[in-house]
């Protein structure tokens, strides 16, 4: 994986069960939506990996890893296409997933 | 270690492997040795008394041992990781190419769902991790009685291109 | 259960024991997943193997329809499937398969126990192993065809189904098989093509092609293998295994195709290995008997047609003063071996819909039409797209009626509305680009269907990441999106073709933004129309003036 840019990080990953996308949230938990992401920068954010992969292994939750975010009035918002689409579901079915606040 | 045969009984192992590069003298009694020792120290290993085996990489082919089979009572194939699959290449052609009969063992990191693959082509033993739940291991023996293809093992016909997969405690192909 | 004319492998007790025991056996994997047992590195190879992805919103489910070819039972249970584990709907893959997008890993012991109660199932449609074997829609039907190529593909399917030797190659391994000098199942971009032939004396013989494949290294597959006898079949197919598997790179995902060893190693060298491990197999052992051929083939017996008089030409059968039905029946009807009946193509490119998919309410509406006009068989293609194969002309325009009803009517099988496009950045993990939205776009673009039979065949294939499934390699133009700093952009490629003259696109210009690819296309339909000669296809013109032609008139004069 390249290198991230210093800035704003959160860390994601998927339920084992279900496939859906969860963000680590600020009490060390699992969150369904990028809103209640814990936002962390430099530092702070290669020991929230750590930490969010000690919790994975206990929650059935798989492969945690950082993304850069911004930071926008609803919260944390992912720089990449892919994350953004990942966190908010199909752009061309916004009638399904997390932005139909559904979950799989 | 388990050793594991191919019927899902655990055995004693009697063989010692020798590392690649090992210096010591070799103990007495079976030895595995790597595929470079053997081409190093074939006179003196095949002077040996006691039964000797031979271990290839998973990148090693059974052509290279294909004329000094006689001298082998055990191949053993090493699965760098288990999806290195060239080892039930090997290991095929071992028996149906150049008639091998003696033990071939599997090796290095395998999963219990493989073991049937490993039976149908011609494995006859399997080392295990320590740790390893052998009960999963001794249930894929039986998870699947069909196959649609040949095997390197003889298998009772069913119809069509189907035949029977041999499993343990059901009658001998 | 399934219909008894319907031309698949009809199952029996051990085909259903075997299917049975498979779901068992995954059942306990994905216990021993759930408890930790299983490590996710180990789990993943296994769950894959039950095409079982983990996609950008959840699991992605891979059905097989082996070549191709439902029941309409088999139909009705993916749309019920559908309905109760996923969102509705199911997607029509480039391999013929069925995907569901928003599956749970742990409902899906239920639902291959649901699969399995209609003979279905997921094996080997993802993992390093043989995949779903593809041929042509229109098999068993087509006035073209010279041996139907379903019986070798149901042959195929049974032997590479967990091979213990070949479950555990380099990469995915993809087969495909015509039975028709025009090849409709793109053999040239599959790592092993057959061609299915008569060999002198009236025998059946297949030429085999081997290392075609699109992605980052594409290639058209290479002769091989000339008049192989039925019997060697297999025993030749297990020597191209055998040598890939051991010889397939494993260092280099991106090399580990046999279209690179075949570069690597050159054909030559390499059918001498493959003839030399042939004649070493060959023997009673692999041999494949014409007896079991004879059975397979029993299941694939043409259904029972009614003598019927011959057909006159189709633009004659066309209803008097329907403009509709008579374009539906220039590009949906194909004419059929069976004199009286016809192949009808059902496309899922509705304008401004997304390619391939179909709600579980037009599942079943096209699992009754196939039951009421096809003997309760229907078909998908490698386009994405539905065929009824066997229908008898004179129910062609109730049945035109019928499908108007359920909007699947778009009489635009083979023109620019019928895009074949990959799930793209809106589903797929791999993406970087979206490929659906876009191809609504064009679609919507181009959505007058007199326009669309004006401009004639132009076959558009887009893909959202150079890993191609999409197929845009081969369309007639080809749309490639890429990730340049985060903003989605799209090379265009022309004369692509995935048939008998296969070919790769060139590319015509430099890649553009997402807003101005419809308009690029725009410029090359209107270019064509304006260069082109009497009867000459879209594909046909750029073979004559090039793709470099097009470029200026695309892009404006060079600098």
């Amino acid at each position: 994986m390249a290198r991230l840019a210093d800035g704003l990080k959160v860390v994601t990953a998927n339920r084992l069960d279900s496939g859906g996308a969860v963000w680590f949230g600020a009490d060390d938990g699992w969150q369904p939506t990028i809103a209640a992401a814990a936002v962390f920068e430099g530092a702070g954010a290669e020991s929230a990996l750590a930490r969010a992969r000690e919790a994975a292994l206990r929650s059935g939750v798989i492969e945690p890893y950082l993304i850069e975010v911004a930071l926008a009035e609803s919260g944390p918002r992912p720089r990449s296409p892919r994350e953004q689409i990942r966190s908010h579901g199909p752009s061309v079915r916004t009638d399904l997933g997390i932005q139909a606040g559904q979950q799989p | 270690m388990a050793l594991l045969l191919k019927d899902g009984a655990v055995a004693d192992n009697p063989w010692i492997t020798i590392a690649d590069g090992a210096a010591d003298p070799l103990p007495d009694g079976p030895v595995i040795v790597g595929l470079a020792e053997w081409r190093r120290d074939r006179a003196a290993l095949s002077a040996r008394n006691t039964p000797l085996g031979v271990r290839l990489k998973s990148s090693e082919r059974a052509d290279e041992i294909a004329a000094d089979l006689d001298r082998f009572t055990l191949v053993a194939l090493e699965f760098p990781v288990f999806r290195d699959g060239r080892p039930f290449s090997t290991a095929r052609e071992l028996r149906e190419h150049y008639g091998f009969r003696g033990e071939i063992r599997a090796l290095g990191h395998v999963l219990a769902d493989q073991y049937q693959f490993l039976v149908r082509t011609g494995f006859t033993s399997v080392e295990v991790a320590d740790g390893a739940a052998l009960v999963n291991w001794r249930h894929a023996l039986s998870e699947i009685t069909v196959a649609y293809q040949p095997g390197a093992i003889d298998e009772s016909p069913l119809s069509s291109l189907r035949r029977r997969v041999a499993t343990p405690g059901s009658q001998p192909a | 259960m399934t219909e008894l004319h319907a031309g698949l492998y009809h199952y029996d007790e051990i085909d259903r024991r075997f299917l049975a025991e498979r779901v068992e056996q995954f059942r306990r994997q994905v216990e021993r997943r759930i408890s930790g047992e299983l490590s996710e590195a180990e789990f993943r190879p296994l769950r894959l193997m039950n095409g079982l992805y983990l996609q950008l919103h959840a699991y992605m489910l891979r059905v097989a329809v082996p070549y191709g070819v439902l029941s309409a039972t088999q139909l009705r249970r993916l749309a019920a499937i559908g309905r109760k584990y996923d969102r509705g709907y199911g997607h029509f893959t480039t391999r013929q398969n069925l995907q569901f997008n928003w599956i749970r890993l742990v409902d899906v012991p239920a639902i291959l126990d649901e699969l399995a109660a209609v003979d279905m199932h997921a094996i080997q449609t993802s993992g390093n192993c043989i995949r779903n074997v593809t041929t042509d829609q229109f098999a068993g039907a087509a006035a073209d065809e010279l041996v139907d190529p379903r019986v070798y593909a149901e042959i195929l399917r049974q032997w590479s189904t967990l091979h213990p030797e070949f479950s555990f190659l380099p990469r995915k391994f993809k087969i495909a098989i015509t039975g028709s000098p025009h090849d409709r199942a793109a053999i040239a971009i599959h790592d092993v093509g057959i061609r299915a032939r008569a060999l002198a004396a009236g025998a059946v013989g297949f030429d085999i092609f081997v290392g075609g494949g699109l992605g980052r290294a594409p290639y058209l597959a290479k002769a091989l293998r000339e008049g192989l006898p039925e019997a060697d079949l297999l025993a030749y197919l297990e020597a191209v295994l055998r040598i890939y598997n051991q010889y397939g790179r494993r260092d280099n995902i991106y090399k580990a195709r046999i279209k690179i060893l075949v570069h690597e190693v050159g054909i030559t060298r390499l059918r001498e290995q493959i003839d030399a491990e042939f004649e070493r197999i060959r023997g009673p052992k692999y041999r494949l008997d014409p007896e079991i051929v004879a059975v397979i083939r029993g299941h694939f017996a043409p259904p029972p047609f009614e003598t019927l008089p011959p057909e006159p030409p189709a633009d004659a059968a066309a209803p008097a003063g329907d403009p509709g039905f008579a374009r539906w029946v220039r590009t949906n009807v194909t004419p059929h071996r069976q004199p009286g009946y016809a192949v009808v193509t059902i496309t899922l490119k509705p304008a401004g819909g997304i390619p391939g998919d179909a709600s579980s309410e037009q599942m079943e509406a096209v699992a009754d039409l196939a039951e009421r006009f096809s003997f309760g068989e229907l078909r998908v293609s490698h386009e994405q797209n539905l065929v009824l194969a066997h229908v008898r002309r004179d129910e062609l325009p109730l049945l035109w009626q019928e499908l108007g009803r359920h909007g699947l009517d778009s009489a635009n099988a083979g023109l620019i509305g019928d895009i074949i496009a990959c799930p793209g950045l809106d589903y797929c993990s791999l993406a970087n680009a979206r490929s659906i939205p876009l191809a609504q776009q064009i679609s919507q673009r181009f959505a007058d269907p007199e326009r669309q039979h004006a401009i004639g065949e132009l076959k558009i294939k887009m893909s959202g990441c150079i890993n191609a499934c999409g197929h845009h390699h081969v369309g007639h133009i080809g749309v490639l999106g890429v990730d340049k700093h985060g903003v989605e952009t799209y090379q265009i490629t022309v004369g692509g073709s995935a048939t008998e003259d296969a070919a790769m696109g060139v590319v015509v210009g430099p890649a553009v933004g997402y807003d101005e690819v419809t308009d690029k296309i725009e410029r090359l339909v209107a270019a064509y129309l304006d260069w082109r000669l009497e009867g000459e296809r879209f594909i046909d013109t750029v073979a004559r003036l090039g793709a470099k032609t097009f470029r200026e008139r695309v892009y404006g004069p060079a600098a």
